[in-house]
């Protein structure tokens, strides 16, 4: 889908969305989209889009060019709609004043804060009446230049005039964690203005774009959106001979792979595996899938110029059974879904094999001449981002750790002395403010280990924490190897002497380490504090989180309606003689303090 | 050129999701179902894709009916 023709795209459009509607468990996110424009064309291929990533969209397209109205003057509509997400669809069209040709330097601050206020406006409505996350597109270049080269240096120039508002549209989304921006900029300067404005579809539509153009923009949202709600890949796994070098290393021998500065074809290997150090670092794990004998292979980067080295790779595996074996053990062992990979080898036969194979894990059409590889990638936007955590830039380690616990654990004559030697330490306690944007994130794009998958925007989570019929929890782990930070969030709703669990989530990374086991412990003993005698657990399937339809089981839960892999509703019913489920994490002084001071049931200290 | 009718007809059946659509030069908007304005956009795209053909600014608004628009492509691709 991602490199799918724009032509095949208009013609196909209906049938592949009813084809796309039929896949199971598709996750609903409401959008409203705000155009300064027709956004009809865009909210078409947006929702194919999303459909291919598990995202299926409930559209609510305002009045053409009423984008300002319908989100500051009269909200009515989209308070009805109540939207996860507003995407305010603008363009250079709909900026209202340019500076006049003899502006001043003062004349010109002065139109673009105008201007900036206009929008900030928007977003500030949409914060504080909805809610909601917002995607706003930037500005791209106008189709002429009055000035000519001149246009980027006047303070009369419209070249000048969007570039400074695109610079505050950057500082303003740097500050609002709930703003994202959709980079029109970029994604006009990537096709070209040329092949991007089409008059005669603005004049007689409306519409600002070419379907080119609409496309575009929709490829660029459905990837802001499919990363908020954890739709990005997470490891990139590489093929080795002609792929990260150029030659065979097992017929030409490591010292004649061609890397480094010697030669064109050597170059063009070294910018490739530059590239992938650069993912790496900013959080995309990176694997090795190839067939060759493994320590052969793993002289590849031993050599001098090699810019790659064996430890940037969380899991290597250079042998000879199929590749399709191989990405289901490196998925395995990474603890990542197969729909977490892309898959890069130069070999058209290896890709097929794997895209017929493992449909879920992406196959990018990168051809065979490395030169290419990098633009492929970066055109499917599979490790879009919406920002970048101390979390993100330290996942590499994150994974170094968590293969180092795997090591260790193999050295345990039991997985219980494996754990006890974690030297595992949690904070739980009940959500506290400086969390909740932490929070609200998870919520979003935690899909594997969430038994209920619902959402809850970030004004919802707010409302939560100041309600006193709500007890929530979250957790935060640290043991020998190094801190995992705020990994699970459980929210129950009370009501009369039963607690409901609407909500328990646990980031991927720490499964099977007991967390869940101390934070029942934790609920439990507010729950006793309070008089709550029953707690009722929840699981509702998804796409994604099959591996936790036994969790209530495994905590001792009985099952007390449905169908354990589809919907299912458990109670556990507590007695004074509750049995601590926990034996191998310490909880925190500190957070044992907040667990008591969360007893007046606010789950909102101080 | 082959007809241009039996060109068009896959490409509507296509935009409208209806394959058992039988275009005719009297088929317009009023009855054929699902074309309406946002599909008439995306109908003029494909063809001018297909057949390698624009449209004018002045020529959009008159294209309704199916014959009248094989008339004007006609006479664009010089048949």
């Amino acid at each position: 889908m991602s490199s799918i023709a724009v032509e095949t795209l208009i013609r196909k459009r209906k049938s592949l969305r009813r084809e796309l509607l039929e896949k199971p468990n598709l996750l609903e996110v409401r959008v409203a989209i705000l155009g300064g424009f027709t956004t009809n064309e865009v909210a078409d291929f947006l929702e194919v889009l999303l459909l291919d990533r598990g995202i299926k969209p409930i559209f609510y397209q305002a009045e053409y060019n009423r984008y300002f109205e319908e989100a500051v003057v009269d909200l009515s509509q989209l308070i009805k709609f109540r939207p996860d997400i507003v995407y305010v669809c603008t363009c250079s069209a709909n900026i209202q004043k340019f500076p006049p040709l003899d502006a001043s330097e003062s004349d010109f601050n002065e139109y673009a804060s105008t201007e900036g206020e206009r929008f900030a406006a928007i977003w500030n409505a949409l914060d504080d009446r909805i809610g909601c996350l917002v995607v706003q597109n930037n500005f791209e270049l106008p189709s002429y230049r009055l000035l000519g080269n001149f246009d980027c240096v006047s303070p009369g120039g419209k070249v000048r005039f969007i570039n400074h508002i695109n610079g505050e549209f950057a500082r303003e989304a740097s500050l609002r964690p709930r703003l994202f921006i959709n980079d029109l900029n970029f994604i006009v300067a990537m096709i070209g203005l040329k092949r991007f404005h089409d008059a005669k579809r603005w004049f007689a539509y409306k519409l600002i774009s070419t379907p080119e153009g609409s496309l575009a923009i929709a490829k660029s949202a459905a990837a802001i959106i499919g990363s908020i709600y954890g739709r990005s890949r997470k490891c990139l796994v590489l093929d080795l001979d002609n792929t990260l070098w150029g030659g065979v290393i097992g017929d030409d021998g490591p010292n004649k792979i061609k890397i480094g500065k010697e030669t064109a074809e050597a170059e063009a290997y070294t910018a490739f595996q530059e590239y992938c150090v650069r993912l790496r670092e900013r959080g995309v794990i990176l694997a090795v899938c190839s067939k060759n004998s493994e320590q052969i292979a793993k002289q590849g980067f031993d050599h001098p110029d090699s810019v790659l080295r064996l430890q940037d790779f969380s899991c290597f595996k250079a042998n000879w059974e199929p590749k399709p074996e191989n990405l289901k053990s490196i998925a395995a062992e990474l603890n990542i879904g197969l729909d977490s990979l892309v898959f890069v080898d130069d070999n058209p036969v290896e890709r097929e094999f794997v895209s017929a194979q493992l449909p879920e894990v992406m196959v990018p059409n990168v051809g065979s001449d490395v030169v290419n590889f990098v633009s492929v990638l970066e055109e499917g936007r599979y490790f879009e981002t919406v920002g970048l955590s101390r979390e993100d830039l330290d996942r590499a380690r994150q994974y170094e750790r968590n293969a180092r616990r795997l090591q260790e654990q193999s050295q345990f004559a039991s997985y219980e002395d494996y754990l006890d030697s974690l030297e595992m330490v949690a904070e739980i306690a009940p959500l506290r403010p400086v969390y909740l944007e932490r929070v609200a994130q998870l919520i979003n794009k935690t899909n594997q280990f969430n038994l209920t998958s619902k959402r809850y925007t970030f004004a919802d989570i707010e409302q939560i924490v100041s309600d006193d019929s709500y007890v929530t929890l979250y957790a935060k782990l640290i043991d020998k190897f190094g801190e995992s930070g705020l990994i699970s969030v459980i929210i129950g709703r009370r009501e009369r002497r039963s607690l409901h669990l609407d909500l328990w989530l646990m980031s991927c990374r720490v499964v099977k380490r007991g967390v869940e086991l101390a934070m029942l412990d934790s609920l439990v003993a507010i729950c006793q504090q309070h008089d709550i005698t029953e707690i009722y657990g929840y699981y509702i399937r998804s796409e994604k989180n099959n591996v936790v339809s036994d969790h209530y089981a495994k905590l001792g839960f009985e099952c007390i309606s449905g169908d354990e892999h589809n919907r299912s509703v458990w109670r556990l019913v507590l007695t004074a003689d509750y049995v601590r489920r926990n034996r191998h994490i310490k909880e925190s002084v500190g957070a044992k303090h907040l667990v008591s001071i969360g007893t007046n049931l606010s789950g909102y200290p101080g | 050129m082959p007809n241009i009718l039996s060109q068009l007809e896959p490409i509507f059946r296509d935009i409208l999701d209806n394959s058992r659509l039988n275009l005719t030069r009297e088929s317009d908007a009023s009855n054929v179902a699902g074309w309406d304005s946002l599909a008439h956009i995306n109908l003029i795209s494909a063809i001018e894709q297909h057949f390698g053909i624009s449209f004018t600014l002045g020529e959009l608004q008159g294209l309704k009916n199916v014959g009248e628009m094989i008339e004007l492509m006609e006479l664009k691709l010089a048949i």
